[in-house]
């Protein structure tokens, strides 16, 4: 295109600058995510309380306050990784970044734990009642999206064990980050709903 | 030099092998080539799902016809309905939206070029799924076929004991890929239209299609999940022994409707917006004004896209809701008809006093307008609690939707193919089969959809596949499948139309239409790389300053 009329008034547009597009994807991501969770929510919500056969959840649910606890302080892990990321010190970032994936995992072993006990000792599975159904369902979507997230933590970290991340992928680090405090977030209204709330 | 390679390149493509073009197509992450694939493939499922309108028309031409049997009817008014909106709705969407984003804000790509290609094989991919599931869905135990659920698949017919066989898993899993192929679409959309304007171009300066783009994507974002989800709710109840939809377990057949609803709803609007954003470009070039109340068409598409959001439960109606529940969603529904009708307005102000030039892109925006309006009073007609009591489920429904979607919807869409067309491919429709086609067109949708509400009226119920004479509806019907044969006629006209304007259409240079938006600034068909340097911009209308330097529009706007 050939404007020499627009270029020469457009001088006094240097400094144009428009936001990432990762951000702005990452953000559209989260927010369509979010409205995924928020039907899961809405039907746990108006279910409760719903189920024609037991067992309830006041029967069977105990407060997963380990795993809670785990989960979100690896939100404050993740952040620590990103500063000492920031700051060029990338043994730090190692350190917390695997904090970060082992609390991450053993917030998946004790809903391992929970479900193993749920259905075998319980035998609440499921198709047993519409508490089943729900419950399996909303927490299940949560624990994919944190085995998700597992996966793109434990990539960064093999890649940066064979030295592979360098401050070029600072903002990919951060899209992570991101995600995965958006996990944590949700944990937050899933543990009200379910274990507060539905109890 | 390395200008000189591009130049080299770009003026003599090198004639390829079928082969190769395939391949081309495969392998491509181009914008431009998406764009025009979606389309294109659209355009196919279009014809197929046309066909199968013209079967079901042909079935119910007279009464006690047998040409088609129940089962048969309900597989054809379900898929055709799964692929207008799903296969040829969203698609065309989404190719307009690929192809002329990029273009209209000076970007060379949309921001995720690969996301762009995989959003459209998922869609390809969904498509085949959903019309294989005639052949695939009887599987090993013989039940079933396509899916035989309607268009929105009400719980409990969708369960295990009354859909055996896969055809209900057919649509659900074809219609979530497709979902996951529009929401990376819409993504990709909205994160170009932020990240990637050229230079001077703001918000308010960017053209209006762009605005109503990001404004249906977004929409798509926030509402796409809740069909999503329910179709893999319905997955688990189905595979799972879950208990979402079963009513004997205690779960809610009603609960099905709210979440299909909560997207099925918006749907209508996000396939409506991009319809207004053609019109909202088209309407003021031949007007030879700029577009009228340009902040309060942003104003109204968003507020459109808001209320729109929370109207949904006036489909219905007739479940049983609390008072206060009909009452607020009939108010929430009469309320889209206020941004709708700004928008109304605004073209009508950008034509009044313009000098409008009647070419087949224009003459469709005013049939458009016409029958918009229409459309959106049939829609007041139903939001009253109590007459949709009395016609919902009916033909006078059938009839409005059809109004919207084709009346309103799809005359923007072809106005959009004759006024793009020139830009994809560098030659002109021609301009007397397009006359044709717009005259068969409409004659045809009127015959068709202003008599359909007739019968609906006298309580014709939809969706029934055939009816005993003597009822008064026999001569209406018979109009209805009659105007149905004459748009047939007029979409031949297109097609034909598309296809030779190919070779045979007039060259159509740079800017035909002496427009105002920056696609127009680039060769046709654009390069690969859009415009060789990236263009700045200081008003809505980039090339009016560059045609009239001694009158610039940025002299004017604050």
């Amino acid at each position: 295109m050939t404007n020499e009329a627009t270029i020469a008034v457009g001088q006094n547009a240097l400094d144009w600058k428009l936001p990432s597009s990762r951000k702005a994807a990452i953000i559209c991501l989260i927010l369509t995510e979010t409205c995924i969770f928020s039907i899961f929510v809405a039907a746990y919500v108006f279910y409760i309380g719903k189920s024609l056969t037991g067992p309830t959840p006041r029967e069977v649910l105990d407060l997963p306050i380990l795993s809670t606890i785990c989960l979100l302080s690896s939100s404050v892990t993740i952040t620590l990784a990103e500063r000492a990321f920031n700051r060029d010190r990338i043994g730090r970032f190692k350190i917390f970044w695997l904090a970060t994936i082992v609390l991450a995992a053993i917030f998946l072993a004790s809903t391992a734990v929970e479900w193993h006990r749920l259905i075998y000792q319980k035998g609440l599975t499921i198709s047993t009642n519409l508490f089943g159904t729900t419950f399996y369902s909303l927490v299940g979507l949560h624990a994919s999206h944190v085995i998700v997230g597992m996966c793109l933590l434990l990539l960064v970290f093999i890649l940066s064990l064979r030295g592979h991340v360098n401050i070029m992928h600072r903002e990919r680090l951060q899209m992570i980050s991101w995600y995965w405090h958006f996990v944590d977030a949700v944990w937050i209204v899933v543990f009200t709903v379910v274990y507060v709330i539905g109890r | 030099m390395a200008a000189q390679e591009i130049s080299l390149i770009s003026s003599a493509p090198p004639r390829s092998s079928l082969i190769d073009r395939l391949h081309g197509l495969v392998v491509t992450v181009d914008h431009k080539k998406l764009g025009l694939m979606y389309i294109g493939t659209a355009l196919l499922f279009l014809v197929v799902a046309g066909l199968m309108a013209m079967v079901m028309r042909w079935q119910l031409a007279i009464p006690n016809n047998h040409l088609v049997p129940p089962d048969v009817f309900n597989r054809l008014f379900t898929m055709h309905g799964t692929a207008m909106v799903f296969l040829v709705g969203m698609p065309i969407l989404a190719g307009l939206g690929n192809y002329l984003v990029p273009l209209m804000i000076g970007a060379r790509d949309m921001a995720f070029p690969r996301l762009n290609a995989f959003g459209y094989w998922m869609f390809l991919f969904g498509g085949l799924l959903l019309y294989f599931s005639y052949l695939g869905a009887p599987g090993l135990s013989g039940h079933g076929s396509a899916p035989d659920v309607g268009w929105f698949a009400y719980a409990p017919l969708t369960g295990r004991a009354f859909s055996r066989g896969h055809s209900t898993d057919y649509w659900i899993l074809s219609l979530l890929l497709t979902g996951i192929g529009t929401t990376v679409s819409s993504i990709n959309v909205i994160a170009t239209a932020v990240s990637m304007r050229c230079r001077g171009m703001t918000l308010m300066r960017m053209p209006l299609f762009v605005w109503m783009m990001i404004v249906t994507n977004f929409m798509i974002l926030l509402v796409m999940p809740a069909l999503s989800v329910a179709q893999i709710m319905l997955l688990i109840d189905r595979y799972l022994g879950g208990r979402f939809f079963d009513t004997q377990a205690g779960g809610s057949a009603l609960l099905w409707q709210h979440f299909f609803w909560i997207f099925g709803h918006p749907e209508v609007y996000i396939l409506m917006i991009p319809g207004f954003a053609c019109v909202s470009e088209i309407v003021p070039v031949f007007s030879r004004k700029p577009i009228f109340g340009y902040p309060v068409m942003v104003g109204a598409t968003t507020m459109i896209g808001l209320i729109s959001m929370g109207v949904w439960a006036h489909h219905m109606f007739s479940v049983g809701m609390t008072s206060t529940g009909n009452t607020f969603f009939a108010i929430s529904t009469m309320l889209v008809a206020v941004p709708t009708g700004i928008k109304i307005f605004n073209w009508l102000g950008t034509m009044y006093g313009g000098k409008i030039h009647f070419e087949v892109p224009m003459i469709f925006c005013l049939g458009m307008l016409f029958q918009f309006l229409i459309a959106g009073l049939t829609g007041i007609m139903l939001a009253v609690v109590p007459f949709d009591w009395q016609l919902t489920d009916s033909y006078f429904v059938v009839a409005h939707f059809h109004y919207v979607l084709i009346g309103g919807l799809l005359f923007a869409l072809f106005a959009g193919f004759y006024y793009w067309y020139p830009k994809a491919f560098g030659r002109m429709l021609n301009r007397k089969l397009g006359l044709w086609h717009f005259w068969l067109f409409t004659i045809g949708f009127h015959l068709t959809f202003d008599t359909m509400h007739i019968p609906g009226l006298l309580g014709m119920p939809r969706r029934i596949y055939t009816y005993d004479a003597g009822r008064g509806w026999e001569t209406l019907n018979l109009i209805t499948s009659l105007g149905a044969l004459v748009q047939a006629a007029g979409i031949l006209c297109l097609v034909i139309n598309l296809l030779r304007s190919l070779k045979k259409g007039e060259v159509a240079g740079n800017d035909p239409w002496d427009a105002w938006t920056l696609e127009w600034a680039t060769s046709s068909p654009p390069p690969e790389y859009n415009f060789e340097t990236l263009p700045v911009v200081r008003s809505r209308r980039p090339l009016w300053d560059l045609k009239h330097p001694e009158d610039p529009d940025w002299k004017y706007e604050g």
